[in-house]
C-alpha cells in the first residue's frame, strides 16, 4: 500500500495539534452554546432569518405597572425661629404609581398619600398639594401621528438648561418642599395642561397649554418665615401672605412654547411664554393682597460638548406686562435673565458643576424713584454662583452631594447638602443640611436664614412585576 | 473486458481518494496558519462580534451583583442599540459611531430613568439622563469611561465597548478554539490594569473569557461568558459574569428578547423617546 504524498506533514500536524493544546496553557472551557459542533450559520446573515431569539420568549403583553415608596422623613431648625415651630419636617408619605405604558397609548396615575404633622392646614387641595393627598401626575399620552405627541392631564413639565436654576422653565416649582428637605423630585410641582408635540426634520416643537393658571407652591409663611416687603418685617405661620391666585379657567390661561433642535450634539433651544408671575411679584394697592402679574418670557438657550465637560448658556427677558414702565412701585419691574455653567467629572465618580446666574432690573432709576422711603431697595444686578460637587461611592450605593449657592451682590446664599445611602434594592436612608445665611432679612436667601435645618428621612421602594 | 474497466475505475477511485487527501494536507495547514487571520483582523473582527452584531439590537438585560457575602442587589433594563454606518460601509467590519438607549425597570428608585448614549469612538461620547419624576432630560458630562455601570462590576467600557486603537496587541498563542490575545494599553496612566488577556473564540470571535492584571501584574478581574445562542444566524452572549478578586464581588448579565435587524428608526436615540419611550420595542 502507497501512502500518498504529503501524508507525513499530516502526521506531524496530527501530533502537534494536542500539543499545542497543551502548550496553551490553561483555555477556558467553551461555555453552552459553542460546543465542539457549532450551530450551523443559516444562509445569508440577512434579515430574513427566523426570530429565534424573539419568538422564543413571546413579547409580553402590555402590563399595568405599580410602583411607589413609603418615606417618614424628620427634620428640626437648627436655630430658634419665633415665626415658625422648631419642627421643619414630620411626616410619613406613601407614593404609589400606576402606569399602563403602550407605545401610542399610555397613561399614568400618582398620587401621594401624606400624613404631615407640621402642615397648619390639613384640608385636601389638590392644587396646593395641601392635605392628606398630592395627586402627582394623572395623565394620558397618545401618538395619533409619527410627528405628533400629546400628553394631556397633570403632570410634571421641566426644560432649560439650567442645574437647579430656571429661566425659561416657567412650570410651577414648590419651593416649601425644596427648603425643608424632601426629595429633589418635590422642586416639581405638577401642572395640569395639555402638552402638543410636533416633530419635524430639522426642528421639534412642544407647546403647553395650562387653562387655569399654576401658581408656584411659593413660600406664604406657612412653614418657611420670609420678608414681606409689604410690611418691611418677617412674617410666619401666624401672619401668612394673603395672595390672589388668576384663576379663571380659559382666560387666567398660560401658555409656554419651546423650539428646539439637535446639532450635532449641540442642543438649541428658543423659548415663549406667556402668563403670569409664577411668585407674587405685585400688590393690590385696594385690598393689600399679594397679585400675580401678567408676564411675558422670550429666551433662548445652548447647551453641548466643550471641552471635557458639558457647557450650557440661557437668556430670557422676562416683560412685566401690568408694568412696562417700571413706575409702578407695587408690580415687578421687567427683567433680563442670564445664566451660563459647566460640568465636569473632575476625578472618578466626582463631579464638579459651577453656574454663574443675572438677574438685571429694567428701569432700575424708576423703581429707585417709586420705591417708598426707608424701603430696602434690590441689587440692579442680582449676581449669583452656584457650586455643585456629587461624589459616588460604595458601589455608587452612597451619594454625597453638595450645592452651593452664593449671591455677590446680596451677600447671601444658601448651602443644600445631602447623603443618601442605598441600603438595598429597598431601602433607602438619607439626610442633609439647608442652611441658608446672609446679612441682611430682605436679600433672597438672607430672609430664609432662621429656616435653616437639617433632616433625615428613611425611604421603602417597591414595586410589582 | 470487464474486468479491466473496473481496474480503471478503481484507479479513478483511488487517485480521487489522493486528490482528497491533498486537498485535505493544503486545507488544514492553510486554516491553521496560513489563513489564520492577520492579529488585526481577529481584533477588528472581535470588537465586531462583541459590540455591533446586525445593524441594530435589543435585548431586556437582568443584572445582579453579589458581594463577597453573598447579598444580592439587583438591576433590569432593556437596550436598544443603532449602529450608524453608511449604506457603502460593509456592515461585518463596522465599527464606528453607535446610538444607545437603555431603560432601568428596576429597582423602583431608577424606574423609568433612561440612559441615552450617542456613542463617538473617535472621541467623547454624548450621554444624556432623563428622570422621570422630575421630567428631566439631564446632559451628563462624558465621564472616564473605567467607572462602574449602574454600580456593578461592569464598567462603562465593558458595555459599549473599548476601542481597539486604545491598546497594543499581541497573539500569545492559538489553540483549538481559542486565538489567545495580551493587550497592553496604550495610556497606561488613565486605566487602572497593566494588560489584559483575551480567550476569542476562534469560529464566533467571541471574547470568552478576559483576565486583567494590575499594576503590579496579579490577575484582579476576571470576564467569563456563561452562555451562547446563535439568534438570527449571529452568535450571542446570553450569559456573562465579571468577577472582582479583590473585594470578592461579582456582577451577572443575563440577556432576554434579544432581536437584531428590527430596522429601529433613528429618532429613537431623541429627546422625544428620552420624554416618552418607545415601550412596544422595550418589551
Amino acid at each position: 500500500m502507497r501512502l500518498p504524498p504529503f501524508s507525513g506533514i499530516l502526521l506531524v500536524l496530527i501530533v502537534l495539534c494536542p500539543l499545542s493544546t497543551v502548550l496553551a496553557g490553561d483555555p477556558p472551557p467553551l461555555p453552552a452554546g459553542l460546543g465542539a459542533a457549532p450551530p450551523p450559520l443559516p444562509a445569508g446573515l440577512g434579515t430574513d432569518v427566523a426570530d429565534t431569539g424573539y419568538v422564543a420568549t413571546a413579547p409580553a403583553v402590555s402590563q399595568v405597572d405599580v410602583s411607589g415608596f413609603w418615606e417618614n422623613a424628620a427634620g428640626t431648625r437648627t436655630q430658634n425661629d419665633p415665626y415658625e415651630r422648631q419642627t421643619s419636617l414630620l411626616e410619613s408619605r406613601l407614593q404609589l404609581s400606576v402606569e399602563l405604558p403602550g407605545d401610542t397609548l399610555s397613561m399614568k396615575l400618582t398620587g401621594d398619600f401624606l400624613y404631615d404633622t407640621v402642615a397648619e392646614s390639613h384640608e385636601l387641595d389638590l392644587e396646593t398639594g395641601e392635605g392628606f393627598f398630592d395627586l402627582r401626575e394623572a395623565w394620558l399620552f397618545y401618538r395619533p401621528a409619527d410627528r405628533v405627541d400629546i400628553k394631556a392631564g397633570r403632570q410634571t413639565l421641566t426644560w432649560g438648561t439650567g442645574d437647579l436654576l430656571f429661566i425659561n422653565d416657567l412650570f410651577p416649582k414648590d419651593f416649601r418642599s425644596f427648603f425643608i428637605g424632601r426629595d429633589d423630585e418635590y422642586l416639581k410641582a405638577p401642572s395640569d395642561a395639555i402638552k402638543l408635540s410636533l416633530f419635524f426634520d430639522a426642528v421639534s416643537l412642544d407647546l403647553v397649554y395650562t387653562p387655569r393658571f399654576d401658581p408656584n407652591r411659593y413660600i406664604d409663611g406657612s412653614r418657611i418665615s420670609f420678608y414681606n416687603p409689604a410690611t418691611g418685617s418677617i412674617n410666619g405661620r401666624d401672619n401668612t401672605l394673603d395672595a390672589s391666585v388668576p384663576d379663571d379657567w380659559f382666560s387666567d390661561d398660560e401658555i409656554a412654547a419651546r423650539l428646539y433642535t439637535n446639532w450635532h450634539g449641540y442642543e438649541l433651544a428658543a423659548y415663549g411664554y406667556t402668563g403670569f408671575w409664577k411668585n407674587p411679584a405685585g400688590l393690590d394697592p385696594v385690598s393689600g393682597e399679594a397679585i400675580f402679574p401678567e408676564l411675558d418670557v422670550a429666551g433662548v438657550s445652548g447647551r453641548g460638548t466643550i471641552g471635557p465637560g458639558i457647557g450650557n448658556a440661557e437668556f430670557g427677558y422676562y416683560h412685566s406686562g401690568d408694568d412696562t414702565s417700571g413706575r409702578d412701585p407695587a408690580i415687578a419691574n421687567s427683567e433680563l435673565r442670564f445664566m451660563a455653567g459647566y460640568e465636569q467629572e473632575v476625578a472618578r465618580e466626582l463631579t464638579l458643576g459651577l453656574q454663574y446666574y443675572l438677574e438685571r432690573m429694567q428701569d432700575y432709576d424708576r423703581y429707585r424713584d417709586s420705591l417708598p422711603a426707608g424701603s430696602p431697595a434690590r441689587a440692579h444686578n442680582r449676581h449669583v454662583f452656584t457650586v455643585r460637587l456629587v461624589w459616588l461611592a460604595l458601589q455608587q450605593n452612597l451619594r454625597l452631594s453638595a450645592f452651593n449657592y452664593y449671591s455677590t451682590s446680596d451677600d447671601d446664599g444658601y448651602l443644600r447638602a445631602a447623603a443618601s445611602y442605598r441600603l438595598d434594592d429597598h431601602w433607602t436612608l438619607s439626610g442633609g443640611l439647608n442652611l441658608f445665611y446672609g446679612n441682611e432679612e430682605h436679600t433672597f436667601f438672607g430672609q430664609l436664614e432662621k429656616n435653616s435645618n437639617v433632616y433625615t428621612k428613611i425611604r421603602y421602594g417597591f414595586e410589582s412585576f | 473486458m470487464r474486468v479491466t474497466m473496473n481496474i480503471t475505475s478503481k484507479t479513478r477511485y483511488c487517485r480521487s481518494g489522493i486528490v482528497f487527501l491533498l486537498f485535505l494536507q493544503i486545507c488544514i495547514p492553510w486554516r491553521l496558519y496560513a489563513a489564520t487571520p492577520s492579529l488585526d483582523e481577529i481584533i477588528r473582527k472581535t470588537e465586531h462580534t462583541a459590540y455591533y452584531l446586525g445593524n441594530d439590537g435589543s435585548a431586556r438585560v437582568k443584572m445582579t451583583i453579589t458581594d463577597s457575602q453573598g447579598r444580592e442587589r439587583k438591576r433590569r433594563f432593556s437596550i436598544l442599540r443603532l449602529d450608524q454606518q453608511t449604506e457603502q460601509q460593509d456592515q461585518e467590519a463596522f465599527s464606528g459611531n453607535q446610538k444607545y438607549y437603555l431603560h432601568i425597570d428596576y429597582p423602583s428608585d431608577l424606574k423609568n430613568t433612561v440612559l441615552l448614549v450617542w456613542k463617538n469612538p473617535g472621541g467623547d461620547d454624548d450621554r444624556w439622563l432623563y428622570l422621570p419624576a422630575l421630567d428631566l432630560a439631564k446632559r451628563i458630562a462624558a465621564s472616564d469611561k473605567r467607572t462602574s455601570f449602574l454600580g456593578s462590576d461592569y464598567l462603562y467600557e465593558d458595555i459599549s465597548g473599548r476601542g481597539m486603537n486604545a491598546d497594543s496587541h499581541e497573539l500569545v498563542e492559538t489553540t483549538k478554539d481559542y486565538y489567545v490575545i495580551r493587550n497592553v494599553p496604550k495610556q497606561a496612566d488613565t486605566v487602572e490594569f497593566s494588560e489584559y488577556t483575551m480567550w476569542i473564540h476562534r469560529q464566533t470571535f467571541l471574547p470568552v473569557k478576559v483576565e486583567y492584571l494590575d499594576k503590579r501584574g496579579k490577575k484582579y478581574r476576571v470576564y467569563d461568558v456563561l452562555g451562547v445562542e446563535t439568534l438570527q444566524g449571529y452568535p450571542t452572549i446570553t450569559r456573562s459574569r465579571m468577577q472582582d478578586l479583590v473585594s470578592g464581588q461579582e456582577s451577572t448579565m443575563e440577556f432576554s428578547h434579544i432581536k437584531y435587524d428590527r430596522g429601529l428608526p433613528e429618532d429613537i436615540f431623541t429627546e422625544r423617546y428620552l420624554r416618552n419611550p418607545p415601550n412596544d420595542l422595550l418589551r
